[in-house]
């Protein structure tokens, strides 16, 4: 399907961000049940999935013009959102390299790459960006590797090195976040920067996935769903802005909860890179409103269920509590109770509403 | 996404650098381009003599810009297992083989100062895939290169492409002529250490470098990983009233899959919990990460991923 961009949509102040009835139907709802709890929800990824989101290596859909615009206007205001520490160069360029190699693949009438040896040519249409340079000489290119490529994917990244049966978030380029700021946690150790999360700790998940992941085969990457939930489609809620869009949340009213509260998904993504042994980590963020997931009926009733019976604690981590029961409240009269069906398919191909 | 799946590689070419030294070099049999070569990475060749099938590991020699073909550098092992002796005396160029997608454990260190290179023998293989890399990103090292007679001017050849102003050297002297405790102490901080050899050589480089009081996390030493598989077994699912064999290089959970019972699962890796079942009968050999020890002591539950059968059976409620 050729994908309709939309470059003039905005995620701040006038947030014009809408979407298709396709878009929508894509939209990789995280909740495989009708409660939630945090495990290690970790799967390969492999091409193909519950919805067209799981379709492509590093996914683009209608947003990307505008989420690589709004990536740019978030770097120009605070360039410290992107950092790679200097011993990841070699994981920089594993991630041009996989990046480049898969968006030519998964989008031909978008992307083209074309080598000679060392010189490389990588074409990106939507962009309107035609760049060639030498792989491996970061002079040839207008930033580094790293940068260069992840200011023309949508989702955030950061590059995990593995030393001394650790992983360290040693470089990132981090826009398009949920509360969480790269220049505050950049060095730290995997247990370090999964510190704030509740109840997970306890229940052993950090352990078993960081033995997971010093175990990520190159080839074989992996990848999970992660969720919070975002008052206006705003990407950037980093906590350098919080002044910004912290007051948002005391905007929410009965009346306009549908459309102002978003379910924000985090389709994460890991790759073992060859050259440096790092863990590529994608994080690319999907943002659906309220009114927007009443349209699938089993969504409704699944984010209605999730949402009554969430821990409290999960849901102060996540930020809910002023405007949880809002949402539960315009969620219930929608529910009629039937059963779910397993897994987070929408179950149908038309919108209701 | 890139890789994974099995290859399936045809024989290019084949260059004897050594009487026992042959290097093969293969090529995407369906045309395309390999996964880029991880450093230190190896592959595994499914090779068929007949009815005998064996599985055998290889470092990979290429530099990771080579995606055209892989190159291995093969021992004739004078008491062979079989796989070197197949490759050197019964595989010709144009031969298709079995190849699983590069595999590397053995990585350059991000945040070394210095990599100090230990070879022994055919250990020298991984270096050569090392060299190219260090040389991209102009990070200081030093190569030391064991040789028995023969094999010191053909090693001398290989390296020759990356000697210039760097120091390697072959040390056709033997061991004994080799001072490896002298080498390691006069080393800068910040120094990680690359072995490959034989045992003897790998542990003897750990030692003496743990003695001098190396970090442990500074020490490196080349491996191709633990069998995964086991000796086979018999699962028997009683619910679904299957019987299934487990394979030698199979999972218990591709076993089931094979058998067209929809199993639970989801990361394949021993730490998601998803794919556990209750164990009826028979003892587990439980390599997963989820069970706690005395669930697994209990041995009433199995992670199919990753866990076997202790034994000739298993009987589970599936």
């Amino acid at each position: 399907m050729t994908l309709q961009f939309k470059p003039a949509e905005t995620f701040r102040d006038t947030f014009t961000y809408r979407k298709s009835p396709e878009d929508i139907l894509r939209f990789p709802f995280p909740f495989p049940e009708d409660a939630y709890m945090y495990s290690v929800n970790i799967e390969p990824h492999v091409r193909g999935g519950p919805t067209a989101a799981f379709q492509a290596a590093f996914d683009i859909d209608e947003h990307y013009i505008a989420e690589c615009r709004e990536r740019e206007r978030v770097l120009k205001e605070d360039p410290k959102r992107c950092q790679v520490l200097p011993h990841m160069l070699a994981a920089e360029w594993d991630s041009l390299e996989l990046i480049m190699e898969s968006l030519a693949q998964d989008y031909p009438e978008h992307f083209s790459l074309t080598r000679a040896g060392d010189l490389w040519t990588w074409v990106n249409r939507p962009l309107n960006i035609h760049q060639s340079f030498t792989f491996g000489k970061v002079e040839t290119l207008p930033c580094g590797p790293f940068e260069y490529i992840t200011r023309q994917a949508q989702g955030d990244f950061t590059l995990q090195d593995q030393r001394d049966d650790n992983l360290y978030v040693d470089g990132g380029m981090v826009t398009t976040q949920a509360d969480w700021s790269l220049e505050f946690d950049i060095g730290m150790s995997f247990h370090e920067w999964h510190g704030p999360v509740p109840l997970a700790h306890e229940k052993g998940v950090f352990d078993r996935a960081l033995k997971y992941l010093l175990r990520l085969q190159y080839g074989q990457p992996v990848r999970r769903l992660n969720w919070t939930m975002t008052v206006n489609p705003r990407l950037d809620t980093s906590p350098e802005n919080y002044p910004v869009w912290g007051p948002d949340k005391a905007s929410v009213t009965p009346e306009n909860v549908a459309d102002k509260v978003h379910l924000r998904v985090e389709l994460q993504t890991l790759y073992r890179l060859p050259r440096s042994n790092a863990i590529l980590f994608g994080i690319r963020c999907y943002l659906t409103s309220v009114a927007d997931i009443a349209r699938v009926p089993k969504w409704r009733r699944r984010l209605h269920r999730v949402l009554r019976d969430l821990h409290p604690d999960i849901a102060a981590y996540k930020g809910l509590p002023r405007f949880r029961q809002m949402v539960v409240d315009h969620l219930a009269p929608l529910d009629d109770g039937a059963p779910t069906s397993r897994g987070i398919a929408p179950d149908t191909d038309v919108l209701a509403g | 996404m890139t890789a994974g799946d099995p290859l399936h590689v045809r024989v290019r070419d084949i260059v004897e650098l050594a009487p026992s030294l042959k290097r093969f070099s293969f090529e995407p049999a369906h045309g395309g381009l390999f996964p880029t070569p991880p450093a230190g990475g190896h592959v595994m060749l499914t090779l068929r003599d007949g009815a005998r099938v064996m599985k055998n590991a290889y470092s990979l020699v290429s530099a990771p810009m080579e995606r055209a073909r892989y190159d291995i550098i093969v021992r004739l092992v004078a008491q062979s297992r079989g796989g070197s002796a197949f490759l050197h005396r019964k595989v010709m160029p144009g031969d298709v083989l079995e190849m699983a997608s590069p595999v590397s454990l053995f990585p350059l260190a991000a945040t070394a100062r210095k990599h100090l290179l230990i070879g022994g023998g055919i250990g020298i293989t991984p270096m050569l895939s090392f060299l190219p890399e260090l040389k991209a990103r102009g990070a200081r090292f030093e190569l030391h290169q064991l040789a028995g007679g023969e094999e010191a001017a053909v090693f001398e050849r290989l390296l020759a492409p990356y000697a210039a102003g760097e120091e390697i050297r072959v040390h056709g002297g033997g061991r004994a002529a080799f001072d490896l405790a002298g080498l390691l102490s006069r080393q800068p901080l910040g120094t990680h250490v690359y072995v490959c050899g034989p045992h003897t050589l790998m542990d003897a480089v750990t030692g003496t470098a743990t003695a001098l009081g190396w970090p442990r996390g500074k020490i490196h030493k080349e491996s191709f990983g633990g069998a995964g598989g086991g000796l086979p077994f018999r699962a028997i699912l009683k619910r679904s009233g299957i019987e299934v064999e487990v394979g030698e290089t199979q999972s218990l959970l591709e076993a089931i899959e094979a058998a067209g019972v929809d199993a639970p699962c989801l990361c394949r890796g021993g730490a998601c919990g998803e794919c556990m079942t209750p164990v009826i009968e028979g003892e587990v050999d439980h390599r997963d990460d989820f069970l706690s020890a005395e669930e697994k002591a209990g041995g009433r539950l199995v992670m199919t991923c990753v866990s076997r059968a202790r034994g000739p059976r298993l009987v589970l409620d599936l």
